[in-house]
């Protein structure tokens, strides 16, 4: 298994945002991370990356535990929420930066021409417009090779075109045998892309499974009505 | 942390900031120099315009860097770094970068007035080296406010309180205390109250060093009764270090343990 996580539970402040996790994540699949907005899903996956500190439990990535270590990350790739970078520097120098920081064979240069960035890779990062910046978020999330994948709303304010290429690079990823870890509230690419949902509801994993057994166990139609299903019944219990 | 030191520190030289900074210096030096028309008497002018202004700006530079840094920050959190590489790396490049400007800036036009002819060298790099203390304090002190607060208004307000207290209200304060226990032996009293205060220490070094009795004051008369002025100097200097290191130490322990 790729990811393995119990007993995980996390708190800011009065807010209980974690309440006791355990989820194993296995090789080679892409799994969603779904829930109402407040439901944990990012404190999850930054919990993941090391970024949260979790204040119980246990998170082993590839067969290590991560706990105060750092060099597990070596195996991830990450694409933050929001793509806010260093707005002095050029987008080639952020790309180079980052290759250097992290030191190896790297495969930006197709990336660049999947997305159509040639034209801004002399331009500063404050120049460049919210989905530009996004998919220069996306070739540095994808440019290395690494058996574990992490997107964070990997669809925000992405054209029609970019959201194809970058389902097509999702898929191919997932054709090397890479877990893929996705959130997002968009449900028709969840739909198409997910093998796994993991639902999450005030802390806890209130689903987890594929999307026939969710249908099934919602009794909807349709992946949408049923994942608005799950939460209003959430609400209820 | 090499390499984080490096972007930050070239992110920072091409803002436009570090320029206005730098020529800031750079007119401040040829001003003072134009109109006292001596070494010395300029050297003592910048002083005190360094002693307030040098923390000031590290102070706001520091909180604005690590905010406007936080999204960049977390980008570098997810990529295989140690954490203190990270906050290290950032911290050194904003003080290393200020440094620079200060040290290029002011050491520039005293140089073209011929510096190095002049026996005020000593003097004038010991100005430099304060200087560059007070930076690298007083950035310190304003990234551990930051990463101690995610709300960027408190966390400004904050810094540029513990400015206005050790550059204004700490010296208010202590000569009240002076005046109103003035029948009692003060001699431990004050040289344990400069020692408290990085920007107070900064001066006395300097005017020990100057040598003008008539700055000297109260605080640097008993500083060079009880030190004489190789050991005070001796002493100074390592309460400066301390000084630097804790905000160090704070930040590093504070970076351990954040949420991001």
């Amino acid at each position: 298994m790729t990811i393995e996580i119990k007993e995980l539970h996390k708190q800011f402040g009065k807010n209980r945002v974690l309440k006791g996790i355990d989820l194993t994540i296995e090789q080679g699949r892409i799994y969603a991370i779904l829930g109402p907005n407040g439901s944990g899903k990012t404190t999850l996956i930054k919990s993941i990356l090391g970024m949260v500190i979790p204040d119980k439990g246990h998170i082993s990535v590839l067969g290590r535990t991560i706990k105060k270590d750092w060099k597990y990350r070596k195996e991830i790739d990450y694409l933050p929420q929001i793509a806010n970078f260093p707005p002095n520097i050029k987008v080639k120098e952020l790309i180079y930066m980052i290759k250097d920081l992290r030191n190896y064979p790297s495969t930006e240069g197709e990336l660049i021409d999947i997305f159509g960035l040639e034209p801004y890779l002399d331009k500063k990062l404050s120049a460049l417009s919210g989905g530009t910046k996004q998919k220069v978020n996306i070739v540095v999330a994808f440019m290395f090779d690494s058996p574990l994948i992490i997107l964070d709303e990997p669809t925000t304010g992405l054209d029609p075109m970019a959201l194809i290429r970058l389902k097509e690079l999702i898929r191919k990823e997932k054709a090397l045998g890479k877990t893929i870890l996705i959130t997002s509230h968009i449900m028709q690419f969840v739909e198409e892309m997910a093998d796994d949902i993991l639902y999450l509801l005030e802390g806890e994993i209130y689903f987890k499974g594929n999307i026939r057994e969710l249908l099934e166990q919602t009794g909807q139609p349709d992946f949408e009505h049923a994942i608005a299903a799950l939460t209003t019944t959430g609400n209820h219990a | 942390m090499l390499k984080i030191l490096k972007y930050s520190f070239y992110d920072l030289i091409r803002s436009r900031w570090s320029y206005v900074y730098f020529l800031f210096y750079l007119v401040l030096g040829f001003v003072l120099l134009f109109l006292n028309n001596d070494v010395s008497k300029a050297v003592i002018t910048l002083m005190n315009v360094i002693i307030v202004l040098v923390p000031l700006i590290g102070t706001i530079f520091g909180v604005m860097y690590y905010y406007n840094s936080r999204e960049f920050t977390e980008l570098l959190l997810a990529q295989p770094i140690d954490r203190n590489s990270i906050f290290m790396g950032q911290y050194f490049g904003v003080a290393g970068s200020l440094t620079l400007s200060l040290v290029l800036g002011l050491g520039t036009p005293f140089v073209l007035y011929g510096l190095f002819r002049s026996n005020a060298i000593f003097d004038f790099s010991l100005l430099l080296v304060t200087g560059a203390f007070l930076t690298f304090i007083f950035v310190g002190l304003s990234f551990v406010i930051a990463i101690s607060n995610e709300n960027k208004i408190k966390g400004f307000g904050y810094a540029v309180l513990i400015w206005l207290f050790l550059a204004v209200v700490y010296d208010g304060l202590f000569l009240m205390s002076l005046i109103l226990f003035e029948e009692y032996p003060l001699d431990t009293f004050s040289l344990v109250a400069t020692m408290l205060n990085p920007i107070d220490l900064s001066r006395i070094l300097i005017l020990l060093k100057l040598d003008i009795s008539a700055l000297l004051g109260y605080t640097g008369a008993i500083f060079k009764k009880f030190f004489g002025t190789d050991l005070g100097f001796f002493i100074s200097i390592a309460t400066l270090f301390m000084w630097t290191l804790l905000p160090i130490l704070g930040l590093r322990y504070k970076a351990q343990k954040k949420d991001f």
